[in-house]
């Protein structure tokens, strides 16, 4: 295909994956260090021992439950932290194991939300409307090629590089991290399926998991995640003309999703929204749901509905509109 | 083959647009002939790049038909934009990829050309010096020789330039009508828009003349525009005399030369002049009974009528627009 290899170059040589490397090599080891400082931090309170260290945030977390200046949300949020943290301790595992690895499914977790998706964003938001402002899309649609497959072209070639993003994340936060807490921890086991009812936490189907085939499943869920993200992108980089409305719009629909997912436990509907349901890899280590009722099928459908329907809108504006500017 | 040749190698017919509420063409029918220089004109707004992005389907057309070599442009891009090369608008190429990137990119996208095809339009078009380097550091007439190169790598049969001496020095603007003409002698047609119509003069064998988002006429450049009212001006001393002499051949005078004539030559004119609606044939005769009656000619001039003055006689007082 060799539009696709055309899409390619252009990607490559705009030089934006290289901005992606750049940001990620630079703040990876902030977060690492700070990392790094809390790790001391506590070794030197705690003498080493994690499980007085665990003994001490369930402590903490149930004083925080008596309080009347906690809100309700955030004591259900720690009801179940609490027993799950009570799990681990009852069968001796430390959760919090210091290594690249662990550094690395952590990050990942708390990056699926925001921070890889905006990182998606910068290629992809520019895709379509980015030849739109520079007029380039005249020359590309003048050829003897029909729109749709020039459209295609551009998506397979985003999958690639969200492909690679997401692999080098994990790449790149494993050898800076690695570099300060050891490259050890893959065979750590993991517990997963948690199954969270109301406020309890049901054990029953728990079972551990060594840490490297967590992380894998972790990878699958947060590739999917960005791919669907990738997807809304190209949308509305096909709607919208300038690349810098583009950006602003996907910004804003991302930070209203985490907005939302703090506070809109009593908007039941919210939960169709793609926003709130990128954070997948929760389901995985069992925290409780932004909103009742949600559970890995459900966030796995809403978010495949989003981006097919992104998909469908994106290629019937494309091959239909009126080329006018 | 043999058939095409002498068929219409651009065939549009009765073609209208309508965007939003208003229809912004309203009626273009018009044919282009293999090896003729056919010229689009008319004032800005008349309706030219909407027509043109028609013809290279970046706009549907809400009525009306367009051919090229026999394929509806419409319902089968990829046979008929095969023979198709243009530039809408501007030249817009890649400005982080090198000028050969660029011709790489569009190559890739037709079928039938290899690297051999991109150097030799790259020599057609004398880029060769600087085609390594990115584009971003290119003048502008060396971008609109890579968009002609990159037009013309498919080996099109008929070539579509918008507006294509915008921005350039009169150099290069000169380079360009040989460089369209020896291509048209190769067999190409070429398709070329603009509102000025010396340019169309010089280089075009037709011409179709829009205003409005309609077609006015179709037909040789010499009977459309050079036939149609024809002024000169007159320095002569003294001035009423030879108006006189004027009128009484039955000539008639402009009496506001800045509604029929460019601003440039309105500030040209003396305080002797004179702008006589009349066909050149008359000049030497009523120069000499000038003469003959004594008043001193000073110099005879002919001008050709501006665009606008060009539709006024079409559209016979007709408004535009």
């Amino acid at each position: 295909m060799p539009l696709i290899r055309n899409e390619t170059i252009k990607m490559v040589k705009k030089k934006r994956l290289y901005i992606i490397f750049i940001v990620l090599a630079v703040l990876v080891p902030m977060f690492t260090y700070a990392q790094m400082k809390s790790a001391e931090n506590n070794r030197d309170k705690f003498g080493g021992d994690w499980r007085l260290e665990l003994q001490q945030a369930i402590t903490d977390n149930q004083n925080s439950l008596g309080s009347d200046r906690v809100p309700e949300e955030y004591k259900k949020y720690r009801t179940v932290y609490i027993q799950q943290m009570q799990y681990y301790l009852e069968n001796d595992i430390n959760p919090k194991e210091p290594g690249g690895v662990t550094f690395t499914r952590e990050f990942m977790n708390n990056a699926v939300g925001l921070f890889i998706p905006l990182l998606i964003m910068a290629i992809a938001s520019d895709l379509v409307s980015g030849e739109r402002t520079t007029g380039t899309i005249k020359m590309l649609l003048t050829r003897p090629v029909k729109r749709w497959k020039v459209l295609l072209s551009k998506l397979i070639t985003l999958i690639m590089f969200v492909s690679i993003i997401v692999v080098s994340a994990y790449i790149i936060c494993y050898v800076i991290s690695g570099a300060v807490f050891g490259y050890k921890g893959f065979g750590m086991p993991i517990f997963t399926g948690f199954k969270v009812v109301g406020t309890d936490v049901d054990m029953s189907a728990v079972h551990a998991v060594d840490q490297w085939l967590y992380m894998l499943m972790q990878a699958g869920l947060i590739w999917f995640v960005s791919i669907i993200v990738a997807m809304l992108a190209f949308m509305v980089s096909v709607l919208v003309r300038s690349t810098a409305a583009s950006i602003v719009i996907m910004m804003a629909a991302l930070i209203a999703g985490t907005i939302l997912t703090s506070m809109a436990a009593s908007w039941q509907s919210a939960k169709y929204l793609f926003m709130v349901n990128l954070e997948l890899p929760d389901y995985l280590s069992g925290g409780l749901p932004p909103i009742e009722g949600m559970n890995l099928g459900f966030s796995l459908i809403v978010l495949s509905v989003w981006g097919i329907a992104s998909l469908f809108v994106s290629f019937i504006v494309f091959t239909k509109r009126d080329i006018l500017n | 083959m043999a058939q095409e040749q002498t068929d219409s190698v651009l065939s549009v017919q009765h073609l209208k647009k309508k965007i939003g509420r208003k229809w912004i063409i309203k009626d273009v029918t018009f044919d282009v002939k293999p090896g003729e220089i056919f010229g689009f004109l008319g004032p800005n707004g008349a309706g030219k790049t909407t027509t043109i992005r028609m013809l290279v389907d970046l706009i549907k057309p809400t009525e009306g038909k367009i051919q090229v070599c026999g394929y509806d442009v419409n319902r089968d891009p990829e046979r008929a934009l095969k023979y198709v090369g243009s530039i809408v608008e501007n030249p817009e190429v890649y400005t982080y990829l090198t000028g050969w990137e660029n011709l790489e990119h569009f190559a890739r996208m037709q079928p039938g050309v290899d690297n051999d095809r991109i150097q030799e339009v790259v020599d057609i078009v004398r880029l060769d010096q600087r085609i390594h380097d990115k584009v971003r550091t290119y003048s502008l007439g060396m971008r609109q020789r890579l968009g002609i190169a990159q037009a013309l790598l498919g080996r099109p049969r008929l070539l579509i330039l918008d507006e294509p001496t915008n921005g350039l020095d009169p150099k290069g603007i000169k380079e360009l009508r040989v460089f369209i003409k020896q291509l048209a002698s190769e067999g190409m047609a070429v398709f070329v828009s603009s509102h000025l119509l010396s340019e169309i003069q010089l280089l075009c064998d037709r011409v179709a003349i829009i205003s409005a988002g309609r077609v006015l006429a179709v037909g040789g450049v010499n009977e459309l525009i050079e036939d149609h009212s024809k002024l000169a001006i007159w320095h002569v001393a003294p001035l009423e005399e030879g108006k006189k002499m004027l009128l009484d051949a039955g000539i008639s005078l402009v009496d506001r030369p800045a509604d029929v004539m460019d601003d440039t030559i309105v500030a040209g004119l003396g305080p002797n002049a004179v702008v006589a609606e009349m066909h050149e044939d008359r000049i030497p005769v009523l120069v000499q009974q000038m003469v003959q009656a004594g008043v001193q000619v000073e110099g005879v001039q002919r001008i050709q009528p501006t665009l606008e003055q060009l539709f006024l006689k079409m559209t016979e007082g007709e408004s535009i627009e």
